[in-house]
């Protein structure tokens, strides 16, 4: 289940070239207006390119040079979008049956494989509901469903939890993480942690053009595009849930919020926080907040009217005042401390 | 409590607002006042009342039914593409919305009349439909068209096209999208736009007349029955009229809840 994506469309000034492995999730992230949901469109068949061609596992969907032009319903790829979308006059479970039965498979089947699939994404009590009935995060689960439901050989998703509340996000996140696994996939976000938690790789598009492409933490923890720079800004650590907290690799616990369904003990998890949370201190003073982290200032660079402090793995956003203050400079030794209630805990 | 009374209207409003329900309402009150009530059952059940009243009811539900299999199509391709002349058509289509009825009939008298432009076609193939029972039919479908492509194409454009985007990239084919998402979303405005359709197949009255004459039982309808009797029999032809307006309440009536919701 690969994709090999080349098109050009001259009015949206796009121009991009990338491929998708089988199994693997693509993340592609850019600012606003940078043509991803233009790349979906050309994927799906909602947009014709003036140039290019796209092929979902050996199978030509559109290609210019030979005039090859699949509708939308002939190409076997699924949208999720930001919007559920659940068409309103059928209830969860007619929804789910759509597909398949718009693909031929018997009633019953496509029933028994809709009620499979509304279980798979825990809203299996709501099979009869319409959607009108249901809240946004269920309704949204429904639509994994959907676009799950036809087996689709790639999977579209176009910012699917950007418009749900930050207490459900989070759950369905996992959700998806986990439906994901073995999916091929390309997933259109502006969030960097849906770029962290779903995808194997990721794509940043500005101005129509791929501007970085690598494996999800190298781009992110080496950020070469202002954009990247300021997406990537999220402090992330990796480590194992214990009893409440996190232990890092190097032994140092840190404490938050659980995001999402509590991980038992010896899962990996991982923290974030924004760089604005981070308090910095002299490396000598006394007392200890709950998370502080001894680390070496790398370098300072000024964004916007604040100013970011790197190091090896963390950065800090302070003011000019502080680092006049507490006189930072590269090479210089600190402790970075942040609240608990600052800290967003995932499991992976 | 509160209660949400929005913003007030100026009261000089209200003025003109009543002078034209009354305008409309009074002449209603003065048919029922003029119905002779003593003979009322006779009068709406003589054999050319009865008459009329059936091939009124036939003919409206006839041209209905053709209003919606050919009305349906072009809401569609009106609301759901584009090309050259687009806007020039729809403004064709909707032309008999303001087009006086007998100059719709003149038309379709010179179209499909003996001496029509398809007249010589028509002769050959032995078909005759001027002063025909389907005459009435395509002179109603003809006015009432209008109104199912308006009430439906308004209703296709407020629907949207996104679920219908999210059916075929779940495999259904456009026949699959039309019938099973495009359809059920629009039936509100479907079924109001036939109402109306229906309403205005019956009322029909000038095309009829001049496309399809005037002959008991196989032309006249009931409001041509009205107006005929109006001289020899005003009572049967104010009966008949307040059968008119209790079926055009009975129809609106119906149309309405369907209205709402769109």
């Amino acid at each position: 289940m690969s994709l090999d994506f080349r098109a050009r469309v001259d009015d949206r000034g796009l121009d991009v070239e990338f491929a998708i492995a089988p199994g693997e999730t693509v993340a592609l992230l850019g600012p606003n207006g940078a043509g991803k949901s233009s790349v979906l469109s050309l994927v799906a068949g909602l947009l014709h390119p003036d140039s290019g061609q796209v092929v979902l596992n050996g199978r030509t969907l559109v290609s210019t040079s030979d005039g090859t032009d699949l509708p939308p319903h002939r190409r076997h790829v699924a949208l999720l979008a930001q919007q559920p979308l659940l068409f309103p006059h059928l209830t969860l479970r007619e929804n789910v049956a759509f597909g398949p039965r718009s693909l031929g498979r018997p009633r019953g089947e496509s029933r028994n494989q809709a009620d499979l699939w509304l279980a798979r994404v825990g809203v299996a009590d709501l099979a009869a509901r319409k959607p009108a009935e249901v809240s946004g995060g269920q309704g949204q689960r429904a639509a994994l469903a959907r676009a799950l439901a036809v087996d689709p050989q790639l999977l579209l998703l176009d910012e699917p939890l950007a418009a749900l509340d930050v207490a459900v996000a989070p759950d369905l996140r996992h959700t998806l993480r986990q439906l994901l696994a073995d999916r091929t996939a390309l997933l259109v976000t502006h969030d960097v942690l849906d770029a962290l938690l779903l995808a194997d790789r990721v794509l940043v598009l500005d101005h129509g053009r791929i501007v970085e492409h690598g494996p999800t933490r190298e781009v992110l923890s080496h950020p070469r595009s202002p954009y990247t720079a300021q997406l990537a800004g999220l402090n992330l650590l990796s480590g194992t849930w214990q009893d409440d907290h996190v232990v890092l690799p190097d032994g140092t616990t840190v404490h938050g919020l659980v995001a999402g369904p509590p991980p038992s003990s010896g899962e990996p998890v991982v923290a974030t926080f924004r760089p604005h949370a981070v308090a910095i201190y002299p490396d000598q003073v006394a007392g200890s907040p709950r998370n502080s982290f001894d680390v070496q200032i790398t370098e300072i660079e000024p964004l916007g009217d604040l100013f970011r402090v790197r190091t090896e793995r963390l950065s800090a956003d302070v003011t000019a005042q502080a680092v006049v203050d507490l006189g930072l400079a590269a090479q210089m030794p600190v402790r970075f401390s942040v609240k608990a209630t600052e800290v967003a805990i995932y499991g992976l | 409590m509160g209660r949400d009374r929005g913003v007030s209207l100026p009261r000089w409003v209200f003025v003109p607002a009543v002078i034209g329900a009354t305008f409309v309402v009074l002449p209603l009150i003065a048919i029922i006042t003029k119905v002779d009530w003593s003979h009322f059952g006779d009068l709406i059940t003589s054999d050319s009342s009865r008459a009329a009243l059936w091939l009124s009811l036939r003919t409206s539900a006839a041209s209905t039914v053709l209003c919606v299999a050919i009305g349906v199509p072009m809401a569609l391709v009106l609301a759901r593409t584009s090309f050259p002349g687009q806007r020039l058509l729809r403004s064709l289509v909707l032309l008999p919305l303001v087009l006086p009825p007998v100059v719709g009939g003149l038309a379709l008298l010179y179209t499909f009349g003996r001496r029509g432009l398809l007249g010589h076609v028509l002769e050959v193939m032995n078909i005759q439909i001027a002063f025909s029972t389907i005459a009435v039919v395509m002179a109603q479908t003809f006015v009432a068209l209008p109104f199912l492509v308006v009430s439906l194409e308004g209703s296709l454009r407020t629907a949207g096209h996104r679920y219908e985007v999210v059916a075929a990239t779940l495999g259904a084919s456009p026949s699959t999208v039309f019938r099973r998402i495009t359809l059920p979303l629009v039936m509100p405005g479907l079924l109001a736009g036939a109402v109306l359709s229906f309403a205005r197949a019956l009322g029909e009255f000038g095309a009829t007349i001049t496309f399809a004459g005037s002959l008991q039982g196989v032309t006249r309808t009931l409001p041509l029955e009205i107006y005929l009797q109006r001289e020899e029999d005003p009572n049967a032809a104010v009966a008949l009229s307040l059968v008119l307006v209790v079926v055009a309440v009975l129809v609106i009536g119906l149309a309405r809840p369907e209205r709402a919701r769109l």
